[in-house]
């Protein structure tokens, strides 16, 4: 019998029978290497099991966790959560438990050694990087990381299910000027450390001695580094349910919201954390539209803002999804139809990136958003910085280096119908910095971003 | 728990005999507690258990560190052992690491606690939180959210060096918030803070804060916020409160003096820091009235314990005096690098995550006024409160913040009051356009401070007051 099922059995027996009880272990290994001025000085890995039990009865809910898994770790863990889930406050919002449901086919399997993968190899992955960056000092990370969730629960529900993901992520750095450059894959072997350090250094060395220039609205292309900011912050304020249910955010279903360019997908069965096929409350995660050629189509939910709004679950429940709200996980911006991308000389990522370039008579290059916070989630303004690399193009060239600049912009503003006038023919993978989501993110080409600051206030 | 003890000395023997040059280890057993109301009810109640050894090795000049939550001798022998094999496999690209000198600290400590917030019944919180939010829905909030968070954790600490340290740290905290929404727009009041009020204290702490007599007049200016008039836009005198002020310190100096910054360690995430350690004890920060002090030992603030994670004991020390730039925030091995002969400023977020250069308790000294008489020799200008938004660059200069509230200040008095209220500056300017500071100063804790990776969430505390800035930039808007 698993961990899973053992501590269901044991919740059931002593919350008797009328209770409703699920049970989510999770066994992580995360292993991390950071480096800094060109050596590695911080190298760490992980493991452990979490399980979190839930119990309801008599109207009553109680949510506890442990990492202390023998016999008696267990037994603690049942007899606290019933405790509490009999003497808690009164739960009006619970919304039952999922039923019996299949789930997604992944695309592929997950990759043992990407999961699994020794420290030697992501200092080997480190030293590619150190070394391509030819000189200039070097700073980031490589993490892999597994995780292996099962999920039981007193309706008869079971999954199980293995996420894999690997990423390598640094800057390279002049005495004036980062470049920076990052990769994010289910496959370790795919990630490959010299030819991104190559690209740090090639925009560290393209963006030195940067002029100051004037806020104001510019026409900008942000680079996929950047747009993954964007869509994070799409998901995370506009697309999720509870907020949706408190008109807090900007998010009108069935709108023509964005320009009919955009098309923004949630899709848990391919990308660089692709897996997730189900939530912490066990219900199946599948790829879901958000927006559909500039139209506004959904918003995720988990059952608690599901029940709320009167509509299903999307899969989206996590830990924190009762108070925050659920957020979608796996986001990916359509990239328009063109040639595959190739290595170009100077500061742009890639050839899709400077295929936008050619078209701005004047505006600015982004490479990296910085540090944005939300100051109304109801517009979704926010502000924050660039970081790693700014350019000025003029007449459809990148022509000099300029100084990071704040900006407080309202993101789906920016994307409106009319402002978006082009989007990279291809979309690169990228895992968030802060928690488990990733984000296929094409370069974007917008008729107007609102910088609000200069490097000098 | 001699057995905790045990485990960290098998991890760290075990270390050492693989080849270490040095090691240490940490056990820490956790147990968490919060919940969450909104609207009247109850939406969230979680409690949690961990227990787990983070050990750190250095071999050579490269270190490694591994935690598990296996605590048997044989596992905590293998957890020396993996340390020690990821510090060889940090050795393929290595670099300088040296740590200095330290006493081998032998000690208990336990944080003042006179209500154990966890024995509270579960009932009574529920009854606090839904009762706080119920009265600010009765009175016009769209959304009327209440939180309390507990966090009750030992430590037990050894090193190769002789450390043994056992602590008991017990922090809490709690707080309330009134959404309004409009047309276009969300507006938002909290008591005592957005974040809540914590500190290292028991329950206390948060009955203290008496929630429920804040819910109306919080849900009262939430809307009355949907009424008022813009925040003008241009440069002006501001007057910040002393939570504001709090969390302008934690972002624009206790990140900038972190020694790991200003080093390069961060420079790939959280970024570097604009102060030069050649200019350590000339550098003008700020005016004479701005006197910080990094104090780990300030009673019941949020970064207060006995000992840092890598076991030195708990001091103060200036940051700032008198405006010039007199000291950092560091550990063991960065100080080392760095030429410096002091730490006491690493700290880890759990068992499974290795210690780093973090804020303790960063905060202002007094100063010689107070909010009324600020307010009353100020003409013209506007003055904010209650942090809502914040954003600062990776140099930690560049920075803008949001506040909940903010006034108008005419002729010496407080006025009509003013949305979306932001203001934007240079650190090093603007806290050198400091020409009034309060006495009225308040530990305020930050239980959200991430940094690291993977990401870490620290405690922090900062001791603040309401103050006066010259010429700030307001306004900003998208």
């Amino acid at each position: 019998m698993s961990i899973a099922e053992q501590v269901l059995e044991a919740a059931r027996r002593a919350a008797g029978g009328s209770a409703e009880v699920d049970v989510n272990v999770a066994r992580e290994h995360l292993a991390l290497t950071r480096f800094a001025n060109s050596y590695i000085h911080q190298n760490i890995a992980r493991e452990a099991d979490t399980v979190t039990l839930r119990i309801h009865v008599d109207g009553r809910t109680a949510v506890n966790s442990t990492t202390v898994t023998d016999d008696a770790g267990l037994a603690a863990l049942v007899e606290r959560t019933v405790a509490a889930a009999r003497v808690s406050p009164a739960d009006p919002g619970w919304a039952g438990l999922s039923g019996p449901a299949e789930l997604p086919k992944l695309l592929a399997e997950p990759d043992p050694a990407t999961g699994e993968a020794a420290p030697e190899v992501r200092a080997e992955q480190v030293r590619a990087y150190i070394e391509a960056a030819g000189g200039l000092t070097a700073a980031g990370f490589a993490r892999n990381r597994k995780v292996v969730t099962t999920y039981v629960n007193s309706e008869g529900q079971a999954a199980s299910g293995t996420v894999v993901e690997a990423v390598l992520d640094g800057i390279a750095k002049t005495p004036t000027s980062d470049g920076a450059s990052r990769q994010a894959s289910r496959l370790i072997a795919d990630l490959d450390g010299a030819a991104l350090g190559a690209r740090a250094r090639a925009k560290a060395l393209a963006s030195q001695d940067p002029v100051e220039i004037e806020p104001g609205e510019y026409e900008v292309v942000l680079e996929p580094t950047a747009v993954s900011d964007v869509l994070w912050v799409l998901g995370g304020y506009g697309f999720n349910g509870k907020a949706f249910n408190e008109g807090t955010t900007f998010v009108r279903l069935g709108e023509p919201q964005f320009d009919p360019a955009v098309t923004l997908v949630d899709d848990p069965l391919s990308g660089p954390a692709a897996g997730a096929v189900f939530d912490v409350e066990g219900t199946p995660r599948d790829r879901l539209v958000l927006v559909r050629d500039g139209e506004t189509t959904a918003v995720v939910h988990d059952r608690r803002s599901a029940l709320e709004a009167g509509v299903a679950s999307t899969g989206h429940a996590d830990a924190e999804s009762a108070v925050n709200g659920a957020e979608p996980i796996n986001l990916r911006l359509e990239p328009s139809a063109g040639a595959p991308p190739a290595e170009v000389d100077g500061p742009a990522a890639d050839s899709a990136v400077m295929a936008l370039v050619a078209g701005v008579r004047r505006g600015l290059l982004v490479t990296d958003h910085w540090y944005t916070r939300c100051l109304d989630p109801r517009r979704l303004v926010m502000t924050g910085l660039t970081r790693n690399g700014v350019w000025l193009i003029e007449d459809g060239e990148i022509t000099r280096p300029v100084k990071n600049l704040r900006f407080t912009q309202s993101y789906p503003e920016a994307l409106a119908p009319g402002r978006v006038l082009g989007i990279g023919s291809h979309a690169p993978a990228f895992a968030s910095k802060y928690g488990v989501q990733s984000a296929m993110a094409p370069a974007l080409r917008l008729a107007g971003w609102n910088f609000t600051g200069g490097a000098s206030g | 728990m001699s057995s905790y003890l045990d485990a960290a000395d098998a991890a760290v023997e075990h270390a050492l005999a693989l080849g270490a040059r040095y090691a240490d280890a940490r056990v820490m057993h956790r147990r968490t507690e919060s919940m969450s109301a909104r609207n009247g009810a109850v939406e969230a109640l979680d409690q949690g258990e961990t227990v787990g050894v983070g050990v750190r090795a250095l071999v050579g000049s490269s270190w490694g560190f591994f935690a598990t939550p296996h605590l048997d001798p044989a596992a905590a022998r293998e957890a020396g052992r993996r340390a020690v094999e990821i510090a060889r496999a940090s050795a393929r690209v290595p670099g300088p690491a040296a740590m200095i000198p330290a006493d081998p600290e032998v000690g208990t400590w336990a944080s003042e606690c006179h209500v154990d917030p966890l024995a509270v019944p579960l009932s009574d919180k529920g009854d606090l939180l839904t009762a706080a939010t119920a009265e600010m829905r009765k009175q016009g909030a769209d959304v009327a959210t209440g939180l309390y968070q507990i966090w009750d954790t030992r430590k037990w600490f050894v090193s190769s060096e002789g450390h043994r340290i056992d602590q008991h740290i017990r922090e809490c905290g709690g707080g309330i918030s009134a959404t309004a929404v409009g047309e276009r727009e969300t507006q938002v009041r909290s008591y005592p803070s957005r974040r809540g009020q914590y500190g290292t204290r028991g329950w206390e702490l948060v009955t203290e804060l008496d929630l429920a007599a804040h819910a109306a007049q919080v849900a009262d200016e939430a809307q009355a916020l949907l009424r008022a008039p813009q925040c003008p836009s241009g440069e002006t005198t501001l007057i910040l409160g002393g939570e504001q002020l709090a969390l302008q310190i934690h972002e624009s100096v206790g990140h900038a003096i972190e020694l790991d910054r200003i080093l390069g360690w961060e420079a790939a995430y959280a970024g570097t820091s604009w102060l030069d350690l050649a200019e350590l004890g000339k550098l003008r920060y700020g005016s004479e009235l701005m006197n910080i002090v990094v104090d780990a030992t300030y009673p019941g603030a949020l970064g207060s314990f006995g000992y840092d994670d890598e076991g030195t004991k708990a001091g103060k020390r200036d940051a700032v005096r008198n405006g010039i730039w007199t000291g950092v925030l560091a550990g063991r091995e960065s100080a080392a690098v760095a030429g410096l002969d002091y730490a006491g400023s690493v700290r880890s977020m759990d068992w499974a995550s290795l210690p780093m250069v973090r804020m303790t308790n960063v905060g202002l000294e007094p100063g010689p006024h107070t909010l009324d008489e600020i307010i009353a020799e100020t003409d013209d200008g506007v003055f904010m409160d209650l942090n809502r938004s914040w954003s600062i660059d990776d140099k930690r200069l560049n920075f803008q913040f949001g506040c909940e509230v903010g006034y108008e200040v005419k002729n010496g008095k407080l006025g009509r009051m003013l949305k979306n209220p932001t203001y934007t500056g240079i650190g090093p300017k603007f806290w050198q356009s400091m020409d009034m500071l309060s006495s009225e100063i308040v530990a305020w804790g930050t239980p959200n401070c991430g940094k690291g990776q993977p990401g870490q969430i620290g405690h922090t505390g900062h001791p603040a007051a309401p103050a006066r800035f010259r010429n700030v930039r307001v306004g900003v808007r998208g």
